[in-house]
C-alpha cells in the first residue's frame, strides 16, 4: 500500500528537475518552437564564449566555487576534530545555530558591512589608528578581482552545515572505543580523530559535500554583493540574460547555465575520482605512523581560522542589528550616532502579511516533505532495503544540479499546467528543495531505530500501521522535529524558487530581504535580516522543545 | 465565463479607441469602473524604494476605498523581470489572463513592449483625468523619442541631478560640466563612480556626459546609426577613457544599482552620485540616510529627464482596474501628494493651468525643506536620446570595461 510512496516522491521532486532541465537545455541548443526557432545549433554557446570578459567569468566561477567548496570542507573537518576531541569546544558547536539559520544573502550583507573600506572594522580603527576621515580609496576589500571576499562570504556560511553534518555523522560510528585505541597510540587527539574517526564519517559527508560544491558553483545572491561584477560570475550571468528584455539572450542564457551545470558534474566527478589515491595516500600515511607536527599544526589553524570566520559571521550579524535601530550612522563613526525604532515599527506592519504567507508555504512544504519521507522510508523497511543508489541521486537531484539550471524550464512547465504565481507552485518549488533536506535528516534515525521495538511490538499484536503510529513516530519524535526545524529553514531561505514559480507575486520574507536590498537602505535591510534569522531560529527552538512538551507525561522519553 | 468577459473587454475597446462623443466616454468609463469593482490587479513596480512603495501602499488604499480595486504592489527588483514574464507568457501562446496587469515602465522597457507586441491597445487618452496631463511637456507624450499614443499613461517626472555634502565637498569645488568631470576626478582619485552601465542609471550618467559632449545634440533624437554613432560616440570614449583610470576601484568594478551607489555616498566612499529624482537629497535627509548637508545640483546646459509611466499588457487578466488605477495616478489630488517631500517628492505630470483653483493650491505648498530643489535651479530637462543610443552605449561599454 505504500509502494505510492517513492514514485510520488520521484514525480514530485525529479519530475520539475527533468522537465526544467530539458526546458532549459532546448534553449542553450537554440531550439524554442515559440520563437520559429527549431533547428539546434551551438549558437549560444559561441555567442557566450564570444561574450566580453568570458574567460574572467569562467575563472571568477571556478576560483571562487570550488574555492569556497574545497575550504569550507578543510575548515570543518578541522574545526570538527577540535570541537569533538576537546570537551572546551563544544559549545562553539551549539553557536552556528544562527548562522545555519540566516539565508546566504543576509550572511553576505552582513559581512560586506564588516570588510568594506567604509565598513564596520575600518570605521572601529578610524581615524584614531589609521587617520582616515574618509574611507581609503585604494583599499579593495569587497568585490576584488579574485573573488576572495566572495570565497570567505561562502565559506562563512557552509561550514557550519559541513560541521553539522559531520558532528551527526560521527554519532553514529563507535567514535568512543576507536578514539581511545588511537590515543593510546600517543597522537594528539583531533590528530587521532583524522586517523580513525574521519574515515568512517567521510562516506556520509560525501553527499552535503558535493551539494555544497554545486550550490558554490551556481549561487546567485552571494556574488550579486561579494563578487566583482564586471564581468560577474557565470550563473549571475545566466540570470542577468535571463531577465533581460531581449529574448534572444535567452539563448546564450540557457547555455551559461548549462555550462554551469557540466562545470558541476564534472568537478563532482573529479572529486570522487579523487578519493582513491587520496584514500590510498591516506592509508600508507596511516599505516605509516609516527608523530605528525605539520598536520597538528594545520589542524589547529584551520580550526581556529574555523572559529575566526564564525565570529566574523556573528560580528556582520551584530552590525545589522545596529543597522536596524540607527537613525544615523555615518563614517567614521564606531557605532550610529542616533538610534530609533521607527524602522521596525514601519516595517512591522508590511512584513506581518508576508510573515504570514512565508510560515504558511513553508508549513505546508514541511508537513507533506515529512510526510511523503515517513512513507518513504517506512515502505523501504518493510521491503528491508535501504534508499537504492537510483532513488538517491532522483531525490537529491535538486541539491546536487545547479538551480539556475532547471528552475526557468521549470517555469515553463508550470505556465503550461497553469500554476504558475499560485501558492501550489511556489509550495511545490520549495518541496522541491526541502525534501531531500527533510529525507537526508531522517533517513538514518529511521533505519537506526532498534527493531526490537517493533517486532515487541509486533508480537503483543499490534498491526504494522500500529507499530509505526504508536511506536515509531513516539520514538522518533526528536529527530522528525529536527527535520523539520532543518525543512522550515530551508524554506525560508527559497528565493529564486519563490521569484519565478510565484510569478513574483508571491512574495516570501526573503524576495521581500531581496528586492529591498536593491534599494540599499541597510537599516530596512537589517530588520529584514533579524526577521529572516529569527524565524528559522524559533523553527530550531521549536524542535528543540517539542519533544519537552509532548513527553510532559513520559518521564523516559524525556530528551 | 473568461469568455464573455474578454468580448466585453474588446467591445469597451473598440468602442475608446473610436473618436466618439464626450458623453458616450463617460458612459464607458462607468461602464469601465463598474466591471473593474472587485478586481484584484497586480501592479509590477520597482520594489527598492521604500518611499514609493509607501505611496503605492496609499494607494492601494485609495483604490480600495474608491473603487473596491485590491491592489497588489509587486515588488521587481528590475522592471525587465516583469518584460520578460510577459515576454515569456507570449512564448507560451498565452493571450489572456496575464500575470501582469500593471506596470511601472519607461524608454528601453516601454520600446521593448511594444516592438514585442506587449502591448495591445491604447488606453491612456481614454483616462478621464487624462485631460489635466500636461501636453505641452514633450516627455508626457513622448518616450525616448517614442510617440507614447496611449500606450502607457504618465504618472511622475525624473530629472538627472547630481547629490553632494555641501559640509564635505562644497558646489563651487565640484564639476558642473562633463569636460571639468575629467580635471576634478583625476584631482579626486576614486571619489567619482557611477553605477554598472546595464543599469538604467548607469547608462543614463553616459548618455548624460554624451548630451554634454556631443556637437550636434539633435542626432540624439534619432536612432543610431553605425556612421552616426561612431562620429557621436568617439567625443564620448575618448572622454570616458580618461576618465575611468580616476574613478572608484580604479574604475574596474562599478556599483549594480542607483541604490549602492547612493550607499557608497553616504558612507563617504565617493564624493558625488548621480540620481534621478531631484528631492533625492531631501528624501534622503527627511528619513535619515543622508547628511542633513545633503544637496543636489544640476549641471551646466541641462541635464536629461524624463516621464515615468504605467502600461497595460496585451494579456492584463484585469485590464479594467488597471486603467481605473492608471487614471487615479493621475487625480489632482494624488499628484499633489506625490509632489509633497515628505511622501515622495515628485514632480508632477500635470498642468496647473488645466487645473481649478483648489486644485491649483494643493501643489503651493511652500517647500522649504533642506536639500530641496527649486524649479529654476533644475532648469528645462532636456531630451532623452534615442533608445538606440543607450542600447549601443550599454554593449560597447561592456565591450571596454570587462576585463
Amino acid at each position: 500500500m505504500l509502494s505510492w510512496a517513492p514514485f510520488l516522491t520521484i514525480l514530485l521532486v525529479a519530475g520539475p528537475v527533468l522537465a526544467g532541465l530539458i526546458f532549459t537545455g532546448l534553449p542553450a541548443l537554440d531550439v524554442m518552437p515559440s520563437l520559429g526557432r527549431t533547428h539546434p545549433s551551438l549558437a549560444g554557446f559561441i555567442v557566450l564564449f564570444h561574450m566580453p570578459g568570458f574567460v574572467t567569468a569562467l575563472r571568477l566561477t571556478l576560483v571562487t566555487g570550488v574555492g569556497a567548496a574545497l575550504l569550507s570542507f578543510a575548515l570543518a573537518v578541522a574545526f570538527s576534530a577540535e570541537a569533538l576531541t576537546r570537551p572546551s569546544w563544544r559549545w562553539l558547536t551549539r553557536l552556528q545555530t544562527p548562522i545555519l539559520a540566516s539565508p546566504h544573502s543576509a550572511i553576505a550583507l552582513g559581512f560586506a558591512f564588516l570588510i568594506a573600506p567604509s565598513g564596520w572594522i575600518v570605521r572601529l580603527l578610524s581615524p584614531w589608528a589609521t587617520g582616515w576621515t574618509l574611507p581609503p580609496g585604494d583599499l579593495v576589500t569587497l568585490r576584488d578581482p579574485w573573488g576572495l571576499a566572495m570565497v570567505l562570504g561562502l565559506t562563512l556560511k557552509e561550514t557550519p552545515y559541513l560541521v553539522l553534518m559531520i558532528i551527526s555523522a560521527s554519532a553514529q560510528v563507535p567514535a568512543r572505543s576507536l578514539m581511545a585505541a588511537a590515543g593510546a597510540l600517543g597522537d594528539p587527539l583531533a590528530v587521532a580523530w583524522i586517523k580513525v574517526v574521519f574515515p568512517s564519517v567521510y562516506r556520509q559527508v560525501r553527499l552535503p559535500m558535493l551539494a555544497v560544491l554545486a550550490f558554490s558553483l551556481s549561487v546567485v545572491d552571494m556574488p550579486l554583493i561579494l563578487a566583482p561584477g564586471n564581468p560577474p560570475p557565470l550563473a549571475v550571468l545566466a540570470v542577468r540574460w535571463l531577465t533581460n528584455y531581449d529574448l534572444s539572450m535567452y539563448v546564450p542564457a540557457a547555455a551559461a547555465a548549462m555550462l554551469i551545470m557540466l562545470i558541476v558534474l564534472a568537478s563532482g566527478a573529479l572529486w570522487w575520482v579523487a578519493e582513491w589515491p587520496v584514500a590510498w595516500l591516506a592509508r600508507v600515511w596511516v599505516e605509516r605512523g609516527g608523530p605528525n607536527p605539520l598536520l597538528d599544526m594545520i589542524l589547529w589553524s584551520a580550526a581556529r581560522l574555523a572559529v575566526v570566520l564564525g565570529a566574523a559571521a556573528f560580528a556582520g550579524g551584530t552590525g545589522q542589528a545596529l543597522w536596524s535601530v540607527a537613525r544615523l550612522w555615518p563614517f567614521p563613526d564606531a557605532r550610529p550616532v542616533a538610534f530609533t525604532l521607527a524602522t521596525w515599527t514601519g516595517q512591522a506592519q508590511h512584513s506581518l502579511g508576508t510573515i504570514a504567507v512565508t510560515v504558511a508555504v513553508a508549513g505546508a512544504v514541511v508537513g507533506s516533505a515529512l510526510v511523503l519521507s515517513l512513507a518513504c522510508l517506512e515502505h523501504m523497511q518493510r521491503q528491508r532495503g535501504r534508499l537504492g543508489l537510483g532513488m538517491q541521486a532522483l531525490v537529491f537531484a535538486p541539491l546536487l544540479v545547479p538551480q539556475i539550471a532547471f528552475l526557468f524550464g521549470m517555469q515553463v512547465l508550470l505556465v503550461r499546467l497553469h500554476l504558475d504565481g499560485t501558492l501550489i507552485a511556489v509550495a511545490w518549488s520549495h518541496l522541491i528543495f526541502v525534501l531531500p533536506y527533510v529525507l537526508l535528516s531522517l533517513s538514518d534515525p529511521f533505519l537506526a531505530l532498534d527493531p526490537r521495538y517493533a517486532a515487541s511490538g509486533a508480537a503483543l499484536g499490534a498491526g504494522r500501521a500500529r507499530v509505526f503510529f504508536a511506536l515509531k513516530l513516539p520514538l522518533l519524535i526528536r529527530p522528525i522535529a529536527v527535520a523539520a526545524a532543518v525543512g522550515f529553514a530551508v524554506s525560508f531561505a527559497q528565493y529564486l524558487p519563490t521569484l519565478f514559480a510565484g510569478a513574483g507575486r508571491i512574495a516570501t520574507l526573503t524576495t521581500e530581504a531581496v528586492t529591498l536590498s536593491s534599494g540599499g537602505d541597510r537599516r530596512i535591510i537589517g530588520v529584514l535580516a533579524m526577521l529572516q534569522a529569527a524565524l528559522p531560529l524559533a523553527a530550531y527552538g521549536l524542535a528543540l522543545g517539542a519533544p519537552f512538551l509532548l513527553f510532559r507525561r513520559r518521564g523516559g522519553m524525556r530528551p | 465565463m473568461i469568455r464573455r468577459r474578454d468580448f466585453f473587454t474588446g467591445l469597451a475597446l473598440s468602442v475608446g479607441v473610436l473618436p466618439v462623443p464626450a458623453w458616450a466616454q463617460s458612459a464607458d468609463w462607468e461602464f469601465i469602473e463598474a466591471r473593474a469593482r472587485g478586481q484584484s490587479v497586480y501592479f509590477n513596480a520597482w520594489g527598492g524604494d521604500p518611499q514609493t512603495n509607501a505611496f503605492l501602499d496609499w494607494i492601494a488604499g485609495e483604490t480600495k476605498a474608491r473603487h473596491g480595486i485590491d491592489l497588489v504592489h509587486v515588488k521587481l527588483t528590475d522592471t525587465a523581470e516583469a518584460v520578460t514574464r510577459v515576454l515569456a507568457e507570449k512564448a507560451a501562446g498565452r493571450s489572456t489572463g496575464g500575470s501582469v496587469d500593471l506596470v511601472w515602465i519607461n524608454g528601453p522597457n516601454f520600446v521593448a513592449m511594444k516592438d514585442q507586441g506587449l502591448l495591445s491597445a491604447p488606453f491612456a487618452t481614454d483616462l478621464p483625468n487624462w485631460r489635466y496631463v500636461d501636453k505641452r511637456k514633450p516627455s508626457n507624450l513622448i518616450d525616448f523619442t517614442i510617440p507614447v499614443n496611449g500606450l502607457e499613461s504618465p504618472w511622475r517626472i525624473a530629472q538627472v541631478v547630481f547629490v553632494y555634502d555641501e559640509a564635505r565637498t562644497p558646489l563651487a569645488g565640484l564639476p558642473k560640466t562633463a569636460s571639468a568631470m575629467l580635471d576634478w576626478a583625476e584631482a579626486h582619485r576614486g571619489r567619482l563612480t557611477h553605477p554598472n552601465a546595464r543599469n538604467f542609471l548607469g547608462a543614463t550618467f553616459l548618455k548624460q556626459a554624451l548630451v554634454g559632449l556631443v556637437p550636434d545634440r539633435d542626432i540624439l533624437q534619432q536612432a543610431a546609426t553605425d556612421a552616426t554613432f561612431q562620429t557621436a560616440a568617439a567625443a564620448l570614449w575618448s572622454w570616458y577613457d580618461a576618465l575611468r583610470p580616476h574613478l572608484w576601484h580604479d574604475g574596474r568594478d562599478f556599483p549594480e544599482t542607483g541604490a549602492t551607489l547612493l550607499q557608497l555616498f553616504a558612507d563617504g566612499e565617493i564624493d558625488t552620485a548621480i540620481s534621478f529624482n531631484p528631492a533625492e537629497a531631501a528624501n534622503g535627509i527627511a528619513n535619515g540616510t543622508l547628511a542633513k548637508s545633503a544637496r543636489v545640483h544640476v549641471l551646466d546646459g541641462g541635464t536629461i529627464g524624463n516621464t515615468s509611466f504605467v502600461a497595460i499588457p496585451y494579456d492584463a487578466a484585469h485590464r479594467d482596474g488597471a486603467m481605473v488605477i492608471a487614471n487615479l495616478l493621475l487625480a489632482p489630488e494624488v499628484q499633489a501628494r506625490a509632489q509633497d517631500p515628505a511622501v515622495l517628492g515628485s514632480f508632477t505630470v500635470l498642468d496647473l493651468a488645466a487645473l481649478d483653483p483648489t486644485q491649483r493650491a494643493m501643489f503651493q505648498k511652500v517647500d522649504d525643506r533642506a536639500g530641496m530643489p527649486t524649479n529654476a535651479q533644475l532648469g528645462a530637462p532636456l531630451l532623452e536620446p534615442h533608445p538606440s543610443w543607450m542600447t549601443r552605449i550599454t554593449g560597447e561599454w561592456e565591450r571596454r570595461t570587462s576585463q
